[in-house]
Parts: C-alpha cells; sequence; structure tokens
C-alpha cells in the first residue's frame, strides 16, 4: 500500500505514514462493526439454543439491536463514583479498549494482508495480551468498591494462570513452523498432513495443543464456563459494576473484540488461517479472507454454543485446571512435540 | 525522521515516568508509572534492534512481575507517609547508593566506549549478526556457547521455585480437597440406593 500512496507523487516517509493509518482504519473500523454485529449473533445463538427468540424488535429480524444499545449507552451520563480514584478510573477502560485492538495487527487477513508483518508476530500477540490484565486490575482497585476489586483479582490471577500454559501451547506450534511471522506460520500448515489437509489441527501431536489452546482462549477472554470474574450472582458485574456510558460500552466492545481475536488466533495458528481446509486448486478461487472469516466464525460459534450449554467452573476447579492439568501437560507435549521433530530431522 | 521522533517520545516518557515512580504519593500510581517506564523502556530497545529482548520485558516484567507488584501494593495498607518521614534520618545511606550508581554508571559507560566486551558498536547500532533474525542469533549462542550458563541460570529459578513453594504451603487439617478421579469413576449403583418405603413409615438414612 505504501508504494500506491508513493505513485501519488508522495515521499516515502508519508507514504508510509498514511498507508499505515489507512491500513490501522481497515482493520479498526471494520472490527468495530464486526464486534456489534457478533454480539447479536450471540444472543440470537443462545436464544436460539434456550428456545427463545432473542433480539427481533429493532430493525429487520432484529439486525440493528446492538447500534441501539449503542445509542443508548452513547446518550447516558458518565458516572464517576466520588469514592473512585478519577484518573484510573477513567484510563482503565481506555487501556482494555485500546489492548483490544493492538493484536489484530499482527494477524494475516490474506497472504500478505497484513498490518505489520514483523518477525515477532506471536511474541506481540502474548505481550499485548499480558498487558490485558490492567484494564481489569486498574478498573477494580480505582472503583473503590469491593465486589469489582474481588473481580479484578480473580480476572487478573485467572489470566495470568492460563498465559503460562498458552504460552507452551505456542512454543509448540512456533517449533513445528520454524517462525514466529504469523503470516510464516500459516503458510507452514500448507498441505501439512498428507500434502492434502491445510493446518496444524489434523496432527496428532498438535491436536491436543489445539484443544487446551481453545479452551485456554476461553479462560483467557473470560467466557463461559469461565467467567468467574462477572459472576453476576456472586459478584453483581464484575470489575465494570460502577461504569455506565462509554466506560461500560469501552468494556464491552474490548471483551468481544478479545473474543474475536482468540478465534482469528485459533484459526490462524492451527487451521491454516487464510488457507482454504484442503489444499485442492479449486478451493483456492474463493478468496482467502472468505476462508478466514468463516474460520473465525465458526470459532465464534463455538464460544457462544459453549457458553449457552455449559455451567460456570468454580475457581479453584478453574486453578486447578490450569496449573496442575494444562501446565503439565503443555509441558510434556513441549517435549514430545521437539523430540519428534529432532527426530524426524526436521529442522536440517 | 519517524526513528528520531520515536526515540525522543520513548526517552521523554521513561524519564518522566521514572520520576513520576518516585515522585507520585500513592503508591499504585507509583507502581502504574514504574509499568509506564518499562514499556517505553522496551519501545527504546525496539528502536535499537532488540526486538526479542523488548518483547521479553514486556511479558515478564509488565506482564507478570509488575501485576503481581501491584497485587501487593494494593493490598498492603502502606502508609506511605509515615515511612517519607524518616528522610534526614535515611539520607546518608541514600546518598551511597546513589553514587555507587553514578560510579556503575560511569565505569559501565567507559567500558562500553572502549569496546573491551564486544557488546556493540560504540556509535549506539547494536550488533546483530547479519542475515539473521534476533531470536536464531540469541538461541544460537544460548545454546552453544552459553549452555552451561543458561542451564545455570535455570536451575537457580527452579531452587528458588522449590524454597518459595515450601516456605509457604502449609498442611491444614480442616481442608478437603476435591479428587476428580474419584468423582468421575463414582457410578449411579453405588451412589444412589432406591428404597421403596412402606406409608406411613419414614426412611432411615
Amino acid at each position: 500500500m505504501t508504494a500506491f500512496f508513493q505513485n501519488l507523487g508522495m515521499s516515502y516517509e508519508w507514504a508510509w505514514f498514511v498507508s499505515t493509518i489507512c491500513g490501522i482504519l481497515l482493520i479498526a473500523l471494520p472490527l468495530m462493526l464486526a464486534v456489534a454485529m457478533i454480539i447479536y449473533v450471540d444472543r440470537k445463538i443462545w436464544a436460539a439454543m434456550a428456545l427463545r427468540r432473542g433480539p427481533n424488535v429493532v430493525g429487520p429480524f432484529g439486525l440493528l439491536q446492538s447500534f441501539a444499545d449503542g445509542l443508548k449507552v452513547f446518550l447516558q451520563e458518565t458516572i464517576v463514583p466520588s469514592a473512585a480514584n478519577k484518573g484510573l478510573f477513567l484510563i482503565a477502560p481506555i487501556v482494555t479498549f485500546t489492548l483490544a485492538l493492538l493484536s489484530w495487527a499482527v494477524i494475516p487477513f490474506n497472504s500478505g494482508a497484513i498490518l505489520a508483518n514483523i518477525n515477532i508476530g506471536l511474541l506481540y500477540i502474548l505481550a499485548i495480551s499480558s498487558l490485558g490484565v490492567y484494564g481489569t486490575i486498574m478498573a477494580g482497585w480505582a472503583s473503590n468498591s469491593k465486589y469489582p476489586f474481588f473481580s479484578a483479582m480473580r480476572a487478573s490471577a485467572q489470566m495470568i494462570s492460563y498465559e503460562v500454559s498458552i504460552g507452551f501451547i505456542l512454543i509448540c506450534v512456533v517449533l513445528w513452523a520454524g517462525t514466529f511471522n504469523m503470516n510464516d506460520i500459516v503458510w507452514a500448515q500448507k498441505g501439512h498432513v498428507f500434502g492434502i489437509i491445510n493446518g496444524f489441527v489434523a496432527n496428532p501431536l498438535l491436536f491436543p495443543m489445539w484443544v487446551m489452546f481453545l479452551i485456554s482462549s476461553l479462560a483467557e477472554t473470560q467466557r463461559a464456563p469461565f467467567d468467574l470474574a462477572e459472576a453476576e450472582s456472586e459478584l453483581v458485574a464484575g470489575y465494570q459494576t460502577e461504569y455506565s456510558s462509554m466506560a461500560f460500552a469501552a468494556y464491552w466492545l474490548g471483551e468481544y473484540a478479545n473474543v474475536l481475536l482468540m478465534c482469528a488466533l485459533n484459526a490462524t495458528l492451527f487451521w491454516g488461517g487464510w488457507l482454504p481446509p484442503l489444499d485442492i486448486p479449486v478451493l483456492y478461487l474463493v478468496p482467502g479472507f472468505v476462508w478466514f472469516l468463516l474460520k473465525i466464525f465458526f470459532f465464534f460459534f463455538v464460544f457462544s454454543w459453549i457458553k449457552a450449554t455449559v455451567p460456570r467452573y468454580r475457581y479453584d476447579q478453574l486453578m486447578r485446571l490450569g496449573w496442575k492439568v494444562f501446565l503439565p501437560v503443555s509441558l510434556l507435549f513441549v517435549v514430545l512435540v521437539s523430540g519428534y521433530l529432532m527426530a524426524t530431522g526436521h529442522f536440517q | 525522521m519517524i526513528q528520531t521522533f520515536a526515540f525522543y517520545l520513548f526517552a521523554v516518557l521513561t524519564i518522566a515516568s521514572a520520576a513520576a515512580t518516585i515522585l507520585s504519593r500513592n503508591p499504585v500510581h507509583s507502581v502504574l508509572f514504574l509499568i509506564l517506564a518499562f514499556f517505553n523502556a522496551a519501545g527504546l530497545m525496539m528502536l535499537t534492534g532488540a526486538e526479542f529482548i523488548a518483547m521479553l520485558l514486556i511479558i515478564v516484567y509488565v506482564g507478570a512481575v509488575a501485576v503481581l507488584f501491584l497485587f501487593v501494593v494494593m493490598m498492603l495498607d502502606i502508609d506511605f507517609a509515615e515511612l517519607r518521614a524518616g528522610f534526614i534520618k535515611n539520607f546518608p545511606l541514600g546518598m551511597l547508593v546513589a553514587v555507587v550508581l553514578l560510579a556503575e554508571m560511569v565505569l559501565g559507560i567507559g567500558a562500553y566506549k572502549a569496546g573491551a566486551l564486544n557488546l556493540g558498536t560504540p556509535d549506539g547500532t547494536a550488533a546483530t549478526p547479519v542475515g539473521a533474525s534476533n531470536i536464531e542469533a540469541i538461541g544460537g549462542l544460548m545454546y552453544s556457547r552459553y549452555l552451561f550458563l543458561f542451564e545455570a541460570a535455570g536451575l537457580i529459578l527452579l531452587v528458588a521455585m522449590v524454597g518459595a513453594i515450601v516456605l509457604t504451603h502449609r498442611q491444614r487439617g480442616d481442608t478437603r480437597g476435591q479428587k476428580v478421579s474419584k468423582q468421575i469413576a463414582r457410578r449411579p449403583e453405588e451412589a444412589t440406593v432406591n428404597v421403596k418405603p412402606e406409608v406411613g413409615k419414614g426412611v432411615s438414612l
């Protein structure tokens, strides 16, 4: 895209600047639209599974429900509790929202369609997701209220715990792909199994890793059955209890943007990203981003399906699963995968 | 142009947030400013081409260490006004620490200018091997030339971890842990019993 702006007669630096801004807008604006629509889809799926109708009043089939909600929230008054720490209270949702958008910079939407094609793409995602804790802790602490603080502590302990095993799972993927570059990880999955299936997921050594990654991504985004941070029967509404208006909406948008990011990561790291599921020439006629969006949507459906059907975990069970099951198993698989790759001479 | 701008942005923010760390009255604000300083230091490392170290700084220090630090500060009710009261008393010790730090800085810069340790080039550019990414270069060195030191560091950390667990772990007699395997192995036949009580007679359990 930089070359396009250079052809318009700009110097390289300006062309780079303008094309980066355009790239950011090209990702962020559709993402916000996708978040609005995905909230609607989420509610429709839960409703269907609970034999209800779901939102069906605003617009055709209730399609405009999320926008109506957004407008309502936008027109509300921003209330800052008098006992709150005002600066942090207002910065916290901004941090959450910004971090939710940041990771999308390294997600490849198609071959080469990536905002920042950096060599450390996966590490960048790990770094940004490890920052995500701060939006939550700051909100919980700055609210100066008991329930949000409890919730913030739960959420951050949960996120830190599951990041450990996510790190080991990603190491398995990186070992096999031989790179941290997201685009190259997708290319490494081309014809991975028998030269026909695109995706690490069909690999017997990596399939258990994907199952664990899916569960860990549920825990990382605090979706059901791990939504202990906003267990409404115990903690009112979690760390966002004291928030209103756009600050509340920022949390809501950030949360769903994170869910979509985790769906995109599942698709990119294990299901072949923008590659079609099978390595058959006919399937390449469909553009890559269509496959990618289909995969994201499939994983989002799985996320809603789980939310609609599975009861909530207890907190000690959650911690047990993270530290006593996922951590040893993922460590074992790092040994297994690297041992297999060394034995078969993958690194030569 | 953009590099210069980014450098001054990160540098100014690092120094400003480091100053704010020691100047702010609220300890939680101090920790958050410290995190901002870490973050901007990572940005500076990114500018020198040490992208792997920058990411590790964020993942390890910002993502894990500082979170625990923040937890402790939030939970403990420290009266910092009281701690500050001993300023005159602790002043000589503080000066000593400052002098040591200054001496270390001067020595460090001197050694770096002399180029004896071959850490990088004196004009500030990092000495990254050409044609290899950061991760490959570090991995190649760490698992060949510095393998022993690397494993020794790992062992020391392991010992520290075991020590921390031993120190904090305590056996309480009154807790009943969940045994998941036992729960899963339970069948309906052993857990339930079908009694057919006669009308008007109760059931003894």
